[in-house]
């Protein structure tokens, strides 16, 4: 009987056994890189119909979160201002009266149709989600949204996945904050070790509970 | 094989990292949502479109008349009385409290003029909210002593009314109660981004900036009056203003 495969088909199997280690070892990766909202989400920057910059109102003018996002202490929802709230400056006469690049502003103004922002952050309908409850137990816009005060454009700084909720569900010590530095955005803790001290102190004061049963957000 | 194999592998990685980025780096492109089966309902969110009304809002305009959910009824907040006598108001500013009724504590006005005093006792923590009130919402105009020199007017913002002036120390609160709430002039209304009580508690501080300003020995409580040199440095401790 004649041989009726040559010699090297000896390490077909072998070799083929590399490939798919080869190309499974990548795969795994990509799949783990790729697949979470660590990377679906962050970063997203979509153009915004008025080139409206954070750094300029906030850092700059020093203006506080609440002047346009004005319920976002009493309210589960954090309101976008309305347009009489940027024309009280920027009407006609006023800064930037005649600017294009507020013209949609002043169209809004006029016609009384919203201006069409483009929402970043958004959570799944099935989830449930509170602003004022967060904010007014000491957690600050920063865990959350990132340096909004140096977005010239904003940004999802955040996964807002499950996982990171229930980070912070789990251990809230990490990111609770005085009350008074909640709406500061350049507050940092001296160190880690006084950041836990004070978060503990603060859990057991207020008896902060957050929700980690799926009840809690599955509402 | 092997060779070729890796080489492509090689190339085909570098192509899907060079074309789908980092972790992180911005984007224009909306999140992807790989099994949207629940993730978007037909349910309305606060400040969303909805096709379902002709203007395309998914807000609606409150039916006149009704209370929005959420919100206290305007006889629940009884600041009826300008005396103040029969307030419950004190220091409730957890309920969502806008105007609705015609009484005094929602309009400034007695009958047909503008009334004065604050509706409810004007207490420290009063005018500490009315502090906090004030700082976020005038200062940037005002400035915070509310000689109006806020920020906004080193850019350009003209006009802004010096709320030191005699003409607005003699003005009765319910007017400067009516500013707040509905604007006068080219200073549009902030009572929709301010409620009620927070409304009065920034008349209150307005009072007691005013008083400040123009502050006598006489302002300082016996107690501590020795502590003050006869000096002209001003007093910036805003003394409690009269309800
Ligand atoms: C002068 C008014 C103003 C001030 C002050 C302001 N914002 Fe905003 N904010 C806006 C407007 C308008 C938008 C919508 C346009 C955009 O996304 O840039 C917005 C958008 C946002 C968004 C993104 C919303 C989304 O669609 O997901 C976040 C988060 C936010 N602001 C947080 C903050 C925080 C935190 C502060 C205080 C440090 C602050 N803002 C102060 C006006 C303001
Ligand atoms: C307290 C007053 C104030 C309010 C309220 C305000 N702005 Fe401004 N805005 C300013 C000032 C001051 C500047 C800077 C003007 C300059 O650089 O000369 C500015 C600049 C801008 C610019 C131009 C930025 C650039 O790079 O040229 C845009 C766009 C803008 N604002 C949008 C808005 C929008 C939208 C709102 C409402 C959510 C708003 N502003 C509310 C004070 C204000
Ligand atoms: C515990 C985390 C957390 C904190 C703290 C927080 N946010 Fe948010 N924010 C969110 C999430 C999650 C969303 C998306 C909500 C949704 O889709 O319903 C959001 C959405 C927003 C939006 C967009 C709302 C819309 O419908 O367009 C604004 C504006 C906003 N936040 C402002 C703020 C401000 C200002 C603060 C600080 C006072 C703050 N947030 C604090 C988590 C947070
Ligand atoms: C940085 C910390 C932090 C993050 C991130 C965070 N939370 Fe919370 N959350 C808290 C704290 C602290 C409380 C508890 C408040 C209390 O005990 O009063 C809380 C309470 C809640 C509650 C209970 C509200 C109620 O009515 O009792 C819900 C629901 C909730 N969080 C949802 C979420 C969701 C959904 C996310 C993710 C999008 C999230 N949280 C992210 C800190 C956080
Ligand atoms: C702290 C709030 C919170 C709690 C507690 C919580 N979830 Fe979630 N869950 C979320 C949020 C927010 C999302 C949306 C995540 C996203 O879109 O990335 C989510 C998404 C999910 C999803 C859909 C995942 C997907 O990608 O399709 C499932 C399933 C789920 N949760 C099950 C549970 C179960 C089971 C529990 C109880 C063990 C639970 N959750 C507790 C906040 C919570
Ligand atoms: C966007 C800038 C701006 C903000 C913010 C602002 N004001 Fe004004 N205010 C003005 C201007 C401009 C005038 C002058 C109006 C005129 O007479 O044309 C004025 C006038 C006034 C007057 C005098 C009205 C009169 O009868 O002459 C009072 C009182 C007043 N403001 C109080 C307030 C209070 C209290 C707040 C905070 C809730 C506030 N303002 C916020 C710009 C502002």
């Amino acid at each position: 009987m004649s041989n009726f495969f040559p010699r090297w088909a000896n390490w077909v199997p072998l070799q083929l056994l590399v490939c798919v280690l080869l190309a499974g070892a990548p795969v795994t990766l990509g799949i783990w890189y790729y697949f979470t909202p660590k990377y679906t989400r962050v970063g997203y920057q979509p153009d915004q119909p008025v080139p409206f910059s954070h750094a300029l109102h906030v850092k700059q003018l020093g203006m506080d979160c609440r002047y346009c996002h004005s319920f976002v202490e009493v309210a589960g929802h954090s309101n976008l201002p309305n347009t009489q709230t940027c024309i009280n400056c920027h009407g006609e006469g006023k800064i930037l009266g005649n600017s294009p690049r507020l013209a949609p502003v002043r169209e809004s103004w006029k016609t009384g149709q919203p201006i069409p922002w483009v929402q970043i952050h958004r959570l799944p309908d099935y989830a449930y989600f509170n602003h004022a409850v967060h904010v007014n137990r000491g957690v600050s816009c920063y865990s959350c949204h990132g340096k909004i005060n140096e977005m010239a454009q904003v940004y999802e700084a955040q996964s807002l996945s499950m996982k990171w909720c229930l980070d912070c569900h789990r251990s809230p010590e990490n990111f609770l904050r005085p009350p008074s530095e909640v709406f500061n955005m350049d507050w940092h803790p001296a160190s880690d070790t006084e950041q836990r001290e004070m978060g503990l102190k603060f859990k057991a004061d207020w008896k902060i509970n957050p929700p980690v049963n799926c009840g809690g957000c599955h509402r | 094989m092997v060779r070729y194999f890796s080489i492509i592998l090689t190339l085909l990685v570098v192509l899907i990292v060079s074309i789908a980025g980092l972790r992180g780096c911005k984007t224009k492109r909306p999140p992807i949502e790989i099994f949207p089966d629940m993730v978007r309902q037909d349910k309305v969110k606060s400040q969303v479109p909805s096709d379902f009304f002709a203007d395309g809002r998914g807000n609606r305009q409150p039916v006149v008349g009704t209370v929005p959910l959420g919100y206290a009824a305007p006889s629940s907040s009884k600041m009826s009385s300008a005396d103040g006598s029969d307030s419950v108001m004190g220091g409730a500013y957890n309920a969502v409290i806008f105007s609705g009724s015609e009484g005094y504590a929602d309009t400034g006005k007695v009958g047909t003029n503008w009334g004065t005093g604050i509706p409810f006792p004007v207490t420290k923590e009063t005018l500490e909210r009315g502090h906090d009130r004030y700082e976020i919402q005038c200062a940037v105009c005002h400035g915070s002593t509310g000689t109006g020199n806020g920020i906004a007017t080193k850019y350009g913002l003209v006009g802004v009314a010096n709320l030191q002036q005699q003409r607005l120390r003699d003005m009765t609160d319910g007017e400067i109660y009516n500013t707040v709430a509905n604007g006068k002039n080219t200073m549009l209304g902030y009572g929709g981004v301010i409620q009620v009580p927070d409304r009065w508690a920034i008349v209150a501080y307005v009072r007691a900036l005013q008083r400040s300003q123009n502050a006598t020995l006489n302002d300082v409580p016996d107690a501590e009056r020795a502590s003050f040199q006869p000096t002209n440095a001003p007093v910036t401790t805003p003394a409690p203003s009269k309800p």
